[in-house]
């Protein structure tokens, strides 16, 4: 960690929270890399509508800290071109819902030119952006999207669920020579963990497994990481063993982790807070069924958001959402 | 006052000088003494309204995003006396003025945001997503600049049913930088649309200032450049917006295409609940705070010998009973069962209830 302190979710003990474990990766980016520049809405002199630029702009001027108008296409697409000349810019949309203003420059050209070009231009490009619900914000700003995104050929997708991947994702990110959207999920800015002084970066093709189990695999990502940890933690009260795999990375998928852990435990559960249509989970669902249908020993379930935008009211978000006691209610069913 | 926005004194026509659409220059006192009275007691119940929202989301009984019009108050009033109820209503994510102005009960907007089944929009919008079908307001959209293209086809439909109504939609300086705003204008404009654009430029898109989101700050001169009317109103004088919006929607009325005016206002409070407002000097926001819409109303008609102290402490005594009458509601209104969830994704499901 830098020496320059921040204000800390937990001043008395050597904790951090994600947001300040993402400002620690764009802070070291900037210092150790003068192609790179942080470019968005707010986020320089407000310091990020998440706070997690917080003090950048300060710190490295206003050409590498820079404030965007209102102009999602534009801005995205700008640091489309910037890549295309040579410098890595870090380009910040405040949540995925505004980032469909800029899907056009996403799709058609950052993820499509170097095919287009027959392999002459490349986009070092990295998009951060919010996902998620669960602060009763109401359907415009709750969606998870991110399945949409690691549909596209061309792109990696992460979604960095530890404080540790939060730390090191950035630099992982960077020396990719293609786009890399990073989706943060909105409920885990706030969250606290120690660092792991051992964990130096994050490998992004590979899923991690959270928590080893015999009886059922949990695969989760985001900010559903918690909520399968949890749900294990409650299923190990009742002598079922359930092993969580957080993806990290949505494209490419690594199938190699999560369908070894279902060879070993003969059965699945599927967490996505996108909705169950046409979503991540049904991808991961059918590449375990291609994969090792014949080492299961039950259906694969699914724990999804239900099929409605989220609404605003506290009961019906909560409904809407996977919630520890849907996966626990998921993985009984299939070790029953 | 408005050096702020630029040098330009507030209310100075940009391009074509708004026609005066408020008849005779003597009105007679009673029915002027009336109507003031009426604006005054519009604009007090929104600010009063959300300064009890502040209260009721500190205590966490309203959550989500709340964002606060107050300021801003003589925008809604003002323009609201240029419509009437055939007409339809575009807003934003900082609509509790807006919808409050169009008639929406109190009750049903309290209700919204406490999350309630009786609330406008069921308790699945909450703040941000204030809708009323009935009295053709259609939100409440917290995606900057989303209302705009809505606003055209709303108006297209009219135009081409051959309806004599306006369309009016309310954005920030913030989403005049969107291409939104940009395609719509052009389609507006290019289509003869009867449409009123009501720009808030309150100087801020969250905590970006006007002179660093927008490369030519006069947003008026540029709208007009898509080829439709536009002025500058100083947004804080409830009779100069009323006056700029009854010429703008006479003159949609007759046929004239879509109107802009860009209302010269300052938001008192931070962007939202969640914001810390590190970005805007102390003075600027006092400064401001001189050209309060609703004190500044009071005291012109005390001057003109309108209003007195008992009749001011009515109003207030008024807003703060209908204030506290739609907690009371909102307080006991029932929340939506989760069983129902799934209902109002599509429309098949109402349907067949009906
Ligand atoms: C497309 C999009 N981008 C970003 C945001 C986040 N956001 C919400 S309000 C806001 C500022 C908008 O400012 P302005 O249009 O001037 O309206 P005001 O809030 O001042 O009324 C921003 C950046 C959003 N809601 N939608």
């Amino acid at each position: 960690m830098s020496t320059r302190t921040r204000p800390r979710a937990h001043p008395d003990d050597d904790s951090v929270t994600y947001r300040e474990a993402l400002r620690e990766g764009l802070r070291e980016a900037l210092a150790s890399d003068d192609r790179v520049f942080l470019m968005g809405e707010d986020v320089g002199r407000y310091g990020g509508c998440f706070g997690v630029s917080l003090g950048l702009l300060e710190e490295f001027g206003p050409d590498r800290v820079r404030d965007t108008p209102l102009s999602e296409s534009a801005f995205v697409g700008a640091g489309i071109g910037a890549a295309l000349a040579g410098l890595r810019p870090v380009v910040e949309i405040m949540t995925v819902n505004f980032s469909l203003l800029a899907l056009d420059q996403i799709l058609n050209n950052a993820a499509t030119l170097r095919h287009m070009s027959g392999g002459q231009l490349g986009v070092p490009l990295v998009i951060r952006m919010t996902t998620g619900a669960g602060r009763q914000l109401a359907a415009q700003h709750s969606h998870s999207l991110e399945g949409w995104y690691a549909h596209i050929p061309g792109l990696r997708v992460l979604a960095p669920a530890t404080i540790d991947d939060a730390r090191h994702v950035l630099s992982a990110a960077l020396v990719d020579p293609d786009p890399v959207l990073l989706f943060e999920h909105g409920s885990l800015y706030n969250a606290a963990g120690i660092l792991d002084p051992s964990v130096r970066s994050v490998d992004l093709d590979r899923a991690a497994v959270r928590r080893e189990g015999t009886d059922v695999t949990v695969v989760a990502y985001g900010g559903c990481v918690s909520k399968a940890l949890e749900a294990a933690e409650e299923l190990a009260g009742e002598g079922i063993s359930a092993e969580v795999v957080d993806l990290r990375t949505l494209r490419p998928l690594d199938d190699a982790t999560f369908v070894g852990s279902v060879r070993r435990t003969h059965r699945a559960v599927v967490v996505d807070e996108g909705w169950r249509s046409g979503s991540l989970s049904a991808e991961i669902e059918s590449r375990i069924c291609e994969q090792a249908f014949f080492e299961l020993d039950a259906p694969v379930e699914r724990v999804c958001s239900a099929e409605v935008p989220v609404p605003y009211a506290r009961r019906l978000e909560e409904a809407a959402l996977p919630q520890p006691a849907g996966i626990v209610a998921a993985a009984r069913r299939v070790v029953s | 006052m408005a050096t702020a926005h630029g040098g330009t004194p507030a209310g100075t026509p940009k391009t074509k000088r708004p026609r005066r659409a408020r008849g005779p220059t003597t009105p007679s006192r009673t029915p002027a003494a009336s109507h003031d009275l009426d604006l005054l007691r519009q604009m007090l119940l929104i600010r009063r309204f959300e300064e009890r929202c502040v209260e009721l989301y500190s205590a966490a009984a309203i959550r989500g995003f709340v964002h606060l019009y107050i300021g801003e108050e003589a925008v809604a009033v003002g323009v609201h006396q240029a419509l009437d109820e055939r007409d339809a209503v575009v807003s934003t994510y900082r609509e509790h003025g807006h919808a409050l102005a169009r008639g929406i009960p109190p009750e049903a907007v309290m209700a919204e945001m406490y999350g309630k089944s009786t609330g406008c929009s069921h308790g699945r919008g909450g703040s941000m997503h204030l809708f009323d079908a009935d009295r053709r307001f259609y939100g409440g959209n917290a995606i900057v600049g989303g209302g705009l293209p809505l606003a055209a086809g709303l108006a297209l439909a009219d135009r081409l049913r051959g309806e004599s109504r306006v369309t009016c939609c309310f954005f920030g300086d913030g989403a005049f930088a969107e291409g939104e705003f940009h395609e719509t204008a052009n389609l507006a404009a290019l289509w003869g649309l009867p449409v009123l654009f009501v720009c808030e430029n309150n100087l801020y898109a969250m905590g970006t200032a006007l002179a660093r989101e927008h490369a030519q700050t006069d947003l008026a001169m540029r709208a007009a450049s898509y080829g439709m009317a536009a002025w500058a109103v100083d947004g804080m004088d409830v009779h100069a917006v009323e006056r700029a919006a009854r010429g703008a929607v006479e003159s949609i009325r007759a046929g004239s295409g879509p109107h802009f005016l860009e209302m010269r206002t300052y938001r008192f409070r931070a962007h939202s609940m969640y914001d810390p407002d590190r970005y805007r000097p102390k003075d600027e926001v006092e400064e401001w705070k001189r050209h309060d819409p609703v004190t500044g109303l009071a005291d012109g008609m005390r001057t003109a010998g309108l209003l007195d102290a008992a009749a001011l402490e009515d109003l207030e005594h008024q807003a703060a009973e209908e204030i506290d009458d739609a907690v009371r509601a909102a307080e006991q209104a029932p929340e939506e069962p989760a069983e129902d969830l799934l209902l109002h994704v599509t429309g098949r499901h109402e349907e067949a209830q009906a």
